[in-house]
């Protein structure tokens, strides 16, 4: 069976994670590459880096990165934040990413989701949406961190980037994130119903049946920051919990 | 003694993961951009991702389909990942029909199901049903039967004789996930981004190359 994936992910910025993490047994618990480094221990599916960086000299931190992460790391890596052209593409799938996520460069100029797929493949397309609800069953995409109204509906954004060719959805409730009450998984349904791509649930994980939920609302991955970051909870209590609901996972292997 | 791989870039994805994982594996290795030059390693890799058809057209227009016969011929050990794997078989039926490698006799279809609740691409880490038979056991050794492997595709092969299969995985349908066939290994899993134990895979392939 195919499993769930559970990706936990980073915000980076110069080269360095920019929330302080909880791992004390690294030697540089704000090295990018040694926390990726025990993630995939722990038994992460994916990685994701979410580059916060602003400045021009700061991205090129941010390819280096990800060459040195995937000299070590041995499973799939997507690198989202920032990213404008097919150059910035090619450069991080160069050094080694498996993906890029797109977000605001994509709203503006949809077509550089299909020329991005139609040159490396869709598999390594994902468009990252950040929705908000306006009123009943109704969410609007927001843009530059969730600051602008796009005014354009979720759905049917959803919609045009899987015809212009995205692989996949990387789907985050403004709502909800950071308040660890659950994924907005009525927005999940919505999205994931209406998509034939697989939609990784973002925003508002804080206990494990939230995982569960996820899933049964439709998501094929689950994406995770602070909360492992944290250690409030492990991916092996995660996946745990959904192998005990008869959920498929990708076993953790003892390293 | 150092042990030495190619890889093949034909300018159909991204070659670094698997360079790489490679190395990590202690292999050497080289890329590889010109035909004649394969026949100098024991073992080749051939990566990929994109679609078939205009993979096997500029394979075919730059010499690359004879060269690998060739070295397929004399016995020298080739493993083939998720395009690469695809291009082994006869012919390919994305967005038309073309001609493979036709290194195993066989097809590549596109996932048709009933269940239109799967997604598609079929990404994420799927387990398989290895075969227990002479090659397959040198391809997965030290590796569990029901091990899970990363995979991303739409399409599919299916070799005509099923007895080349080293693996099966089941997404809506069974499907052949994995080949090993006397010297030709393939699979659709991505090996180099399966973890620990698709770093098992390529140690076994390098060994097998440096026998």
């Amino acid at each position: 069976m195919l499993g769930i994936r559970v990706i936990p992910c980073l915000d980076v910025t110069n080269g360095r994670v920019v929330k302080g993490t909880n791992f004390v047994n690294l030697k540089d618990a704000g090295d990018p590459v040694e926390v990726a480094k025990q993630y995939n221990s722990d038994g992460a599916d994916e990685i994701v880096f979410l580059d916060i960086t602003a400045t021009h000299e700061g991205r090129n931190t941010t390819v280096d990165l990800v060459r040195r992460t995937a000299e070590k790391v041995f499973i799939p890596l997507t690198v989202g934040g920032g990213i404008r052209t097919l150059e910035d593409i090619r450069n991080l799938l160069n050094a080694g990413a498996d993906k890029v996520s797109l977000n605001s460069s994509a709203v503006k100029n949809p077509s550089i989701i299909k020329e991005a797929s139609d040159k490396f493949g869709i598999q390594c397309i994902v468009v990252a949406i950040d929705a908000k609800k306006t009123r009943e069953n109704k969410w609007n995409v927001f843009v530059h961190g969730g600051r602008i109204d796009t005014g354009l509906d979720a759905i049917l954004w959803a919609k045009k980037a899987v015809e212009f060719g995205a692989g996949e959805i990387l789907l985050t409730s403004m709502d909800k994130d950071g308040t660890k009450d659950g994924y907005d998984l009525e927005l999940l349904k919505a999205i994931s119903s209406s998509v034939g791509i697989p939609v990784i649930a973002s925003g508002g994980a804080g206990k494990v049946e939230h995982f569960s939920k996820a899933y049964e609302y439709g998501a094929s991955a689950v994406l995770v920051a602070s909360l492992f970051h944290y250690k409030e909870l492990t991916i092996k209590e995660v996946k745990e919990h959904l192998m005990s609901q008869n959920i498929p996972v990708r076993q953790i292997h003892s390293a | 003694m150092t042990k030495k791989i190619a890889v093949i870039d034909y300018g159909f994805g991204n070659i670094k993961s698997v360079l790489n994982a490679l190395h990590y594996c202690n292999a050497e290795a080289y890329v590889i951009d010109s035909p004649s030059k394969i026949s100098n390693f024991g073992g080749a890799i051939l990566p990929g991702v994109g679609a078939f058809g205009p993979a096997a057209d500029f394979l075919k227009s730059k010499g690359f389909d004879k060269a690998i016969s060739n070295y397929v011929n004399s016995g020298k050990m080739l493993y083939g990942i998720c395009l690469g794997f695809q291009l082994f078989f006869t012919k390919g039926y994305e967005n038309g029909e073309y001609e493979g490698l036709n290194l195993i006799p066989g097809e590549v279809r596109k996932f048709e199901l009933e269940d239109k609740t799967l997604k598609f691409p079929h990404m994420g880490w799927n387990n398989i049903e290895i075969i227990d038979s002479m090659y397959p056991k040198k391809m997965f050794e030290s590796i569990n039967n029901k091990e899970t492997f990363y995979f991303v595709h739409s399409y599919y092969g299916m070799p005509k004789d099923l007895s080349q299969s080293s693996s099966f995985c089941n997404y809506g349908i069974k499907f052949c996930s994995s080949i090993a066939y006397k010297n030709i290994w393939g699979s659709q899993f991505h090996p180099e981004k399966s973890g620990e134990k698709g770093l098992r895979i390529l140690s076994n392939f390098i060994n097998e190359a440096n026998k």
